[in-house]
This record gives structure tokens, sequence and C-alpha cells, in this order.
């Protein structure tokens, strides 16, 4: 090869990207440039989307009806028609001619507090059991897990309805935990024991060969090295009870005192004596704990939920 | 600790008391069994719970569908007589059944696609770091964790001719000639040039809602995917010139394909069993009448148990079939489940 053919290809090889730059980039340019510009747009009507009904909510909560229905298209209510009255008339008992949803609160409370305690003291052991320890039927029970969530949850609600009036837990929260418990226990063993299974099982061993029991590993190693996981299957067990409508409709609906605060909402909406804006405070109060709760604990309970997604 | 399966057990012979590496092996082996033992334990709680809570009324419903009953006789009439395929004739032979089967499928299918859809799109735009990034994906993620109740309120406040701030906003900014009644109306004639289309209002309305409630879902895995990729396909796609959508086309979606399809046989299954979204947006009413609320009237209003069972008995084998269909395509290209 001479040398001159040699600095022609060089010249070519050195050429032809320039080239490329002259003729690509404009184009590609332009592309980047407007998808920059669209991915911000995107941005902001997702945003519009997801945060303009809990504004909405909010705003419709703070005003009278009546500015309401004189004048529909206003998302700002004035400041001196500014009430705080709705609330007082949402919360307050009904003997005092309120909605009475601080009682339905605290059911609503106490529901979602003994589910996921419970849920809890029932799913760490079992979730340990699947990450650890070979029992017999260890595959079955992940096959019984999928199957509760393959029924439609009102096929079993027919049998549940009619065994829970039978031994007297239909009218009472301790059925609906029990119910939530079913519901919940499987995820909660499932995200749990994802967390469970990154525990080096060497450091457990260790505690096996230092004359700890099973029970013991799990007690003095396994759960304290998993509290970010045990936060964030609770928060989600927390968040489905308190949400949850089907089963609170079947099992309390003739019993007012006993009202979630899910139910009462739904079950006062349909009536046509409770104003609007009234129940508009009726769903801050219901949907405000699960929002701060939420961005308290955001990255704890999106990374427990998505654990082992990341491979794919 | 390999020796697990119960067969092998079985079959060892006895220790010889002389044998050392035999008395190891077999200490080993009681550590074993013993952790068999204490995982059974452990396990119980969770199994009772879901046998008495789950498994038996599936069982007893399943029963109860062969049977000619109504609420106030369930309780005390004999579990296990009187067969009949009484329901079972009367739910397939109705016409109820088979109309709100195709509304649900058609649910099923729209909301599916609207929310991977969403979600896709969502976790894209978010992928690349930015100021305020974690707040705005925790405001995408609010539809979710949001109460069901409290947003179907909201929601059909906003959709509410008379008051509602979408139709306010048609009317004022977007020139509406009147309200559009999104969720009482069950078909809508577009005039499209010329031609007369119908539309089904309220139906596409839930299906909207689907989407926007569930997106969230799909974008919190996609985006978790997302973060798994390793950058390096993409940052040679970048050198050698390849544009936004080639890159996108080419190396980031084939990456996505597994949980996009993980995704939709989960929402498929949950879509198609749905229950609180529809009865409380529309009750049912205005060509919303899907599966999961016709078995709800028929308890309720009709106290039926026989055939609300059976209905519900042949929506859970159909969902069986579809998946089962899924699992074999799926198996026959080849790809694991």
């Amino acid at each position: 090869m001479s040398t001159a053919t040699a600095s022609a290809v060089a010249a070519e090889v050195v050429e032809a990207p320039a080239r490329r730059r002259r003729s690509r980039p404009p184009a590609s340019r332009r592309q980047r440039a407007f998808l920059g510009t669209l991915r911000w747009v995107t941005i902001a009507l997702f945003l519009i989307a997801t945060l303009l009904p809990f504004l909405y909510m909010l705003l419709l909560s703070v005003r009278p009806i009546e500015s309401l229905l004189r004048d529909p298209s206003s998302l700002l209510p004035s400041l001196d028609e500014l009430t705080l009255e709705t609330y007082r008339d949402v919360l307050a008992p009904v003997s005092e001619g309120g909605q009475g949803f601080l009682t339905f609160l605290g059911n609503s409370a106490i529901v979602a507090v003994s589910s996921v305690i419970l849920a809890l003291v029932i799913g760490i052991p079992g979730a340990y059991a699947i990450a650890r320890l070979p029992f017999r039927g260890r595959r079955q029970v992940s096959g019984l897990f999928l199957a509760t969530y393959l029924f439609p949850a009102i096929i079993i609600a027919i049998p549940l309805f009619v065994i829970f009036t039978r031994i007297g837990l239909r009218g009472s929260l301790v059925g609906l935990v029990i119910v939530y418990l079913a519901q919940t226990v499987p995820v909660a063993i499932y995200m749990m024991r994802n967390y469970f299974q990154t525990v080096p099982e060497s450091v457990e061993e260790a505690g096996l060969m230092d004359g700890l029991s099973r029970l013991g590993v799990m007690w003095r190693i396994t759960l304290p090295l998993s509290m970010p996981s045990l936060m964030a299957t609770g928060l989600f067990v927390f968040m489905i009870a308190w949400n949850e409508f089907l089963f609170a409709l079947l099992f309390l609906v003739d019993k007012r005192p006993l009202w979630t605060v899910s139910l009462g909402l739904s079950q006062l909406s349909g009536s046509i004596e409770v104003p609007t804006t009234v129940l508009m405070a009726g769903s801050v109060v219901l949907t405000l704990p699960i929002i701060i709760l939420f961005f308290l604990t955001e990255r704890l309970l999106t990374g427990g939920l998505t654990a082992g997604a990341e491979k794919g | 600790m390999t020796a697990t399966e119960p067969g092998l057990e079985q079959a060892t012979p006895p220790p010889e008391p002389t044998a050392a590496p035999t008395s190891r092996t077999r200490r080993r082996r009681t550590l074993t069994q013993h952790d068999a033992r204490t995982g059974f334990v452990l396990m119980s709680p969770t199994l009772i719970i879901l046998l008495t809570v789950v498994v038996l009324p599936l069982i007893w419903a399943v029963i109860i569908s062969f049977q000619e009953l109504t609420l106030i006789q369930i309780g005390t009439a004999d579990p296990f007589s009187g067969f009949t395929l009484e329901n079972y004739q009367r739910v397939l032979s109705s016409g109820a059944l088979w109309s709100s089967l195709a509304t649900t499928i058609g649910y099923t299918i729209g909301s599916v696609f609207l929310v991977i859809l969403f979600g896709t799109i969502a976790a894209l735009v978010v992928r690349r770091p930015f100021r305020g990034r974690t707040l705005v994906r925790a405001a995408f993620l609010l539809p979710y964790v949001a109460p069901v109740v409290a947003v179907t309120f909201v929601w059909r406040i906003m959709l509410n001719p008379e008051f509602g701030i979408v139709n306010e906003f048609g009317q004022n900014v977007l020139g509406w000639e009147a309200p559009i009644p999104f969720l009482t109306q069950a078909v809508a004639e577009w005039e499209v040039l010329g031609l007369t289309i119908p539309v089904p209002t309220a139906l596409l309305t839930v299906i909207v809602f689907e989407g926007w409630r569930y997106f969230p879902f799909a974008f919190l895995f996609i985006m978790a995917r997302l973060e798994g990729m390793s950058a390096e396909p993409e940052e040679a796609a970048l050198v050698d010139g390849a544009g936004p959508w080639q890159t996108f086309r080419y190396i980031v979606w084939p990456q996505l394909v597994p949980i996009i399809g993980v995704l939709a046989v989960l929402r498929t299954i949950w879509t198609f069993n749905e229950f609180d979204d529809i009865f409380l947006l529309t009750g049912g009413a205005a060509g919303t009448e899907v599966a999961s609320v016709l078995v709800y009237q028929l308890l309720t209003v009709q106290r039926n148990v026989g055939a609300a069972s059976a209905m519900s008995v042949v929506l859970a084998v159909l969902l069986i079939i579809m998946l089962g269909a899924y699992v074999l395509i799926m198996r026959r290209r080849g790809e694991k489940l």
C-alpha cells in the first residue's frame, strides 16, 4: 500500500464522519429539540390530569354550595366566601346536625390499623418460611396466592356474607378485618419474601451456628435487617384496608355507627339532602390521611412493590 | 442441604451406628427436616386464613351455583342436596350475560390498552433526571393510591352536566353547544363527514377513568425496568447515529416488552373482575353494566343467590380459559413464563 492511497483512505475516513456530521445532525438535533419540548408538554399534561381532580376536590370543599351553583366555572373561590363550615358539617355527629364523619374516621382507623398489625404478624412468619425454609408444598402455596387474585371478590362475597351472618360477624368491624387479612396477606408475603431473600444466607447460618433457633434467627437477624420492607408492607396494607369499599358495603351498610369513611361517603353521595360541597369536605377527609402517608413514605413504598422488577 | 425431596428421605436405610460420615449427614438431614416442620408451622396461620376466607367460600359458591336458593334459604338449606343445572341454564340463555360479557371485554381491552399506553409514556418522560422529578413522580402515583370512593365522587362532580367543571370548560372555552352527560348517556350520535357514528359515551368515560386511575401501576413497574437497563446499548446507538425514535424502537422497547406482557396479564385479570369503579361511577347504567356489577345486582336486587354464583363461576372459567390460551401461545412461541 503506497503512502498516497493510505493518505487518501485516511482522508476519506476522516471526511466520512465530517460529511455525516454536516448532513445528519441538524435533522437529528431538530428532532431532539422537538422531543425535548414535547417531553415538558407531556409532563405538564400528566400533572394537570393527575392533580386537577384533587385540587378541584379541595377547592370545592371550602366553598358554600350556593356559590358553586351560581358560578360553576370559577375554580378559585373568592376570599370573602371561603368557609370551613363544610368541614364542621361533615365531621360533627348526626345528633348535632352533622354527617358523623368523625366516627367513620375512627372506624376506618381501627380497621386499617388492626389489619396492618395482624397482616404483619401472620405474614412475616409466612414470608420467612417461603424465603428460607424447604417445607413440603412450598410451591403450591404460590399457586394458592395466585388463585386468590384470579377470582372476582364478589364470588366469595356471597358465601362469606352467609357464614358471617350466621356466626354474628357480619355487622362488625372484626368481620371486615378478617376479610382484609385474606386480601392483603398474600401481597404482604410476596413483598417481604423478596426482601428476606436479599439477606445473605451466610449471616443466618452464622446465627444458627451460634446456637440460635430458626425463630431466633428470624427474630434477631432477619427482621432487624428488613425494617424498610416491613414498613413498606405495612403501609401498603394500610392503604388497601383504608380504601376498601365492596366488603364494607356488603357487611356494614345497615349499621351506620360502624360505617367506614369510604362507605359513608358513597352512601351519602347518593342522597340529595347533603350538599355537594359538604361531601367534598368528606372526600378531603377520606383522601388526606392516605396522601400524607404516601408523600412521607413514597420512596419506601414504590421500592418495596417493584423489588425484583428491575431484572425484567 | 440438598436432601429435601421427600422421596429421597424415605428411601434412605436406617443409619449404621459405626460410620461417621453417615451420622454427619443424618444430623444435617434432621436440621433440614426440622426446618421443614418449622416452615410449615410458620406458614399455617396464612394457610388457615386463606382456606377459611377464600378457598372454602369459593368451593361453597360453586356448590350454591348448582342449587336453587334464595338469600333467605341459603343458611338453612342442606348444602349437599337439591343439585340442579337450572341456574346455568337460566344464566346462559339470558341475554344479560352475553351483553354484559361483551361490555366487560370491550371495557377490559380499552382500559388495559390505555393503562399501558399512559404508563409507558409517563415512565419515558420522567426517565432522565430533572429538578423536582421526585415530586412529579409522586404526583403521577396519586390516582392509584387515593381512595376509590373519593376519586369516583370527584369525577362524577367534574363531569356533572349542570355544574361540573369539564362541561363548563367545554361550553365556555371549546364551544360545545350543549353539556355532555358523560356518565348517563349510553350512546351519542356523532356527525363526522356526513356519517352518523354511534359513540358509547358512558362506556368510553369509564374506560378513560380506568386509564387515569391505573396508569400509575404500569408507570411504576416500567420505570423500575427503565432504571434497571444498562446505558451502554443506547450510548452505542447514539454513537452510531441512531435517532431518538430508532433508539426507542430498537433498543428500549424490546427490553420493555416482557414487563409490559406481565402488566397486561395482571391488568386484564383485575379489570375483568373490576367492580368498585363502575359501580361507583355509573351504577352499571347507560351501557356500562359489566359482569361483576350484574352479579351484584342478581345478588342484591333479585336476591337470586344461585344465579349470581353460577354467573360468577362462568366468569372465572372464562378468565381461566383466556389465561390458559395466553400461556399456551407464549409456550409455543418459546418464551419463558
